[in-house]
């Protein structure tokens, strides 16, 4: 067959060389690998010559400076901040993705009317461009007219609504509940540090759960009747069969999570900026703010690359997981 | 008991769906609200009074905004980058998924993480760049860059695609005289169209939410995309229309997220795939 082939293509060269495969492979992979080193690999290294020179926005070659951008950044207690905070907002957000998505993949794995139409308002978040759904979370966490806000006084607490929910706390908790002022949103720091963190977990929780269904819909049902058959049923089931089974795609999906969350910056300039007082700054912020609106290229390039053992750390781990999956 | 399991699915998903779905909910709300009704801390925001509803925002949005050019910048941008991501990521992804052995599974990671790499981290260095080739606030700047991210994406997804094709159906074209392009081009590809439109709707969903580097290279208004031209136009200083906010925001949103539901499942497997099985 392979005789018969190359013999009638025999008379124009060029397809001849199409035909072997050797040949053939690296020349449809080479477009891609070559736009990716120039777009991805050049601007990389273009960063990390950066942070190590005192380049500014105006004047294009800068002074070889060494480390000098880093140990600057660090002094900086702004730096400091941000990057608590790019861990909290990743960490906190995560747990609280990791649950949700949990029990909503568990829940949406069994079959049930409107399913469907449960499974679109749940994907919505991650379906629609964040840059527009954060505009929204802007609107609802307003100083004035915020819907969050109208509701908790309302609603819950004792005021001209109709649901007076506290009712429902202070006769059954311990607790009472007083009327308090609405909350400022992103006018107070704690406050604003939780607004982008609901935020953050609003955007990534559809995005676990499609993935952590995908993990249970792998799950052949052999191995469910095998289980049945054993004797392990709820939680112990859950614990030696479906979670096991789940972890590598789970942590696919939460190593994702921490990429999206402590790489993004449009929640952050859209809610706060950093602000108030930069409360709620971030990395990816605060390089933003340094390189581009004071112009410092050097430094800015310097606070983003402090980013880059997370990623390089969520690389290894994925490769890790990549060979098990592949191993079983 | 079947009652019961379907009590709990309700219980659980209701309350997330509620949450999850009310930004959206409440951007359809505020768009049909007049500025009598929306600016008055006495009106119940879940109720229309005075004025409202009104479509009065819709119509200032398209003909007293630069809205329409943002949506038609868009669209612009998508389209070609659409076209460039296929160009490049479908001869690459094929090849990856033929490709037998570590040394084309390592070249298909290797390309997928790439895709970890963000845009905070590149946005400086390409800034420089953009302003170097005197690409700053033209389009063609993120037509350029654009591809950065959804080149690795779409080559990985398809390379997930690919391999469900079996190669018998490829060497049967091959026995009846076909070269290999052909045979790619009249066989793999045709079949392997859920996968490629998966790969358009996706491509064309990132490049919606790109935000950093359409702030970084574009300040001209005319030449902005929606995904900053609606916060970065519509807030002037501390003057906020949020009725035509909250319009510009949903009118994009629900036909991206309806396209979204109906490749998801598609989306899940060409994702979870790849190498990770």
């Amino acid at each position: 067959m392979e005789a018969a082939s190359a013999a009638q293509s025999r008379p124009r060269h060029r397809r001849n060389f199409l035909e072997e495969r050797r040949y053939l492979a690296p020349a449809l992979i080479a477009p891609a690998i070559i736009f990716i080193a120039a777009l991805v690999g050049g601007p990389l290294l273009l960063a990390i010559y950066l942070s190590l020179t005192d380049a500014t926005a105006g004047a294009l070659g800068g002074k070889w400076v060494g480390l000098h951008n880093f140990i600057e950044a660090w002094r900086n207690p702004v730096f400091r901040k941000a990057l608590g905070n790019t861990i909290l907002f990743t960490v906190v957000s995560q747990m609280i993705v990791l649950v949700s998505a949990g029990l909503l993949a568990h829940a949406l794995s069994k079959p049930f009317r409107g399913k469907w139409f449960l499974r679109f308002l749940i994907i919505l978040p991650w379906a629609a461009p964040i840059p527009l759904g954060a505009v929204a979370w802007l609107w609802m966490y307003d100083s004035l007219f915020s819907v969050v806000n109208w509701t908790l006084v309302h609603d819950l607490l004792p005021g001209p609504g109709s649901l007076h929910l506290y009712k429902i706390v202070n006769a059954v908790t311990p607790w009472t509940i007083q009327p308090f002022d609405p909350p400022q949103w992103l006018g107070e720091p704690n406050l604003a540090l939780g607004a982008i963190i609901s935020v953050h977990a609003w955007r990534v929780i559809p995005f676990a759960t499609v993935i952590f269904l995908a993990g249970l819909a792998s799950i052949p049902s052999e191995v469910d009747d095998a289980a049945k058959v054993d004797g392990a049923t709820g939680l112990k089931k859950f614990w030696y069969v479906t979670l096991p089974l789940q972890l590598p795609i789970a942590t696919v999906a939460l190593l994702f999570g921490i990429v999206f969350t402590a790489t993004d910056m449009t929640v952050v300039y859209i809610l706060t900026r950093g602000g108030p007082f930069n409360s709620t700054q971030m990395l990816t912020m605060w390089s933003y703010q340094t390189g581009i609106n004071a112009g410092s290229l050097g430094e800015g390039a310097a606070i983003s690359l402090y980013l880059l053992p997370v990623l390089i750390a969520v690389a290894v781990l994925m490769l890790r997981f990549a060979r098990r999956t592949e191993v079983s | 008991m079947r009652f019961r399991g379907n009590l709990g699915s309700y219980l659980v998903t209701g309350p997330f769906a509620i949450v999850l779905a009310f930004p959206f909910y409440w951007m359809l709300w505020t768009a049909f609200k007049s500025d009598r009704d929306l600016y008055n801390v006495d009106n119940i925001p879940y109720k229309f009074s005075q004025g409202s509803p009104t479509t009065r925002n819709f119509s200032f949005l398209f003909h007293h905004t630069e809205y329409p050019t943002w949506l038609k910048n868009t669209v612009i941008v998508g389209l070609i980058v659409v076209v460039i991501t296929l160009a490049l990521s479908l001869p690459a992804g094929y090849a990856l998924a033929r490709l037998s052995g570590r040394f084309g599974q390592s070249l298909g990671i290797g390309i997928f993480l790439t895709y970890l790499v963000p845009p905070t981290l590149l946005f400086l260095p390409l800034s420089r760049v953009i302003a170097d080739l005197g690409l700053q606030d033209k389009l063609a700047s993120l037509v350029i860059v654009y591809p950065s991210f959804t080149v690795p994406f779409s080559t990985w997804l398809l390379m997930g695609f690919f391999k469900t094709i079996p190669v018998e159906l490829e060497d049967a074209a091959r026995i009846d005289g076909a070269s290999r392009i052909v045979t790619l081009l009249r066989v793999v590809f045709p079949i392997s169209l859920p996968g490629i439109l998966t790969v358009v709707i996706f491509s064309f969903s990132l490049v919606m939410n790109e935000f950093v580097y359409a702030l970084t290279f574009i300040t001209t208004s005319s030449q902005k995309t929606i995904s900053t031209g609606v916060f970065t136009e519509l807030i002037r200083g501390d003057v906020f229309f949020w009725q035509g906010l909250m319009a510009a925001a949903l009118i994009p949103s629900i036909p991206l997220a309806l396209l979204y539901n109906v490749f998801l499942n598609r989306f899940i497997a060409g994702f979870t795939g790849g190498a990770f099985r």
